[in-house]
């Protein structure tokens, strides 16, 4: 899977075990590809002692702040940009 | 004993009292501290490092300041060739300026526009671009901070007495993975003419956060 910008993305739902980078905030929501930054190692093993391979895609991912929370007080065109590992991305 | 306020004594340490871990009492230093001495002099011990390179790395570490981001902010201001150089690539940007970025992770500088105002936070930690800029501000490894930025950040800049208008875009970048990030501010009305180190002067460490934008005053005598 790669993934291409523009391209609409839901972030994976699974448990935060070990050195895991993507927050829970994030988890579940519909965001859209921004960027793409290349591959890194993958930081779930590398934290533990392991070589961190396969490298992981890495991506510039934004969100509307709206639907992130409901109640967001401020503009509906504020945003959440994060970089997330392709392996806590689906396409949506 | 894992829960801060335990009292191991088999490392080489003297107290000779009882006392409160998580509070510093003068003369002593707190478990993570303690924990971070004996992981280090175990390191020595055992030839992994030695203590002239953990001194030199520390050296290295706080001799990195906010001033290098504010010589590359005031020369985007002026060069706009080099501003796309330093939004294509900040560390050859920052290289330009004979500031050494090599040992730094990927330096990415966001711009801020008329229509896009960026804010940097780390919600997981504290990932700050440490290799150009130093150690970050106390508050920004802050609970509130990191909570908070990403949930209500105009509420957070207005305490910091920014205030945007609504046509603004707030894009938070959340700070989660390899990408350090340097806000490129706007460079405020009132400084037509001014040299690039009296810009750099107005360039705080704040603003190259996000929280804050540069004002003008009166330019320095540089």
């Amino acid at each position: 899977m790669t993934l291409a910008t523009g391209q609409r993305v839901r972030v994976l739902e699974g448990p935060s075990v070990g050195h895991v980078r993507t927050p829970a905030y994030v988890k579940g929501k519909q965001g859209t590809i921004a960027g793409v930054w290349g591959s890194y190692g993958n930081p779930e093993t590398l934290a533990f002692g392991g070589d961190g391979q396969p490298a992981r895609p890495l991506y510039y991912v934004g969100f509307r702040q709206t639907d992130l929370w409901p109640d967001y007080a401020g503009p509906a065109t504020d945003t959440v940009y994060l970089d997330l590992y392709e392996h806590w991305l689906e396409e949506a | 004993m894992s829960d801060g306020h335990g009292h191991d004594h088999g490392h080489d340490h003297d107290h000779g009292h009882d006392h409160d871990h998580d509070e510093p009492v003068e003369g002593a230093l707190p478990a993570a501290a303690l924990r971070t001495r004996a992981i280090e002099s175990l390191l020595v011990e055992k030839g992994v490092l030695t203590a002239e390179a953990v001194a030199r790395g520390v050296d290295w570490l706080v001799s990195r300041t906010p001033t290098n981001g504010a010589r590359i902010v005031a020369r985007a201001w002026v060069d706009p060739a080099y501003k796309q150089r330093l939004l294509a690539d900040a560390k050859v940007a920052a290289g330009e300026l004979g500031i050494d970025a090599a040992q730094s992770v990927t330096v990415v500088a966001l711009e801020n526009t008329a229509a896009v105002h960026h804010l940097v936070v780390c919600t997981l930690c504290s990932c700050y671009p440490r290799a150009l800029l130093g150690p970050p501000p106390a508050w920004y490894k802050s609970n509130a901070y990191r909570s908070r930025a990403v949930v209500e950040p105009r509420a957070v800049m207005a305490e910091f007495g920014t205030e945007l208008p609504a046509e603004v875009e707030v894009r938070v970048v959340d700070s989660t993975a390899d990408i350090r990030y340097i806000v490129v501010p706007r460079r405020p009305a009132g400084t037509d003419g001014w040299s690039e180190e009296q810009l750099a002067a107005i360039v705080t460490r704040d603003s190259l956060v996000g929280v804050v934008q540069p004002v003008a005053g009166e330019p320095v005598a540089v």
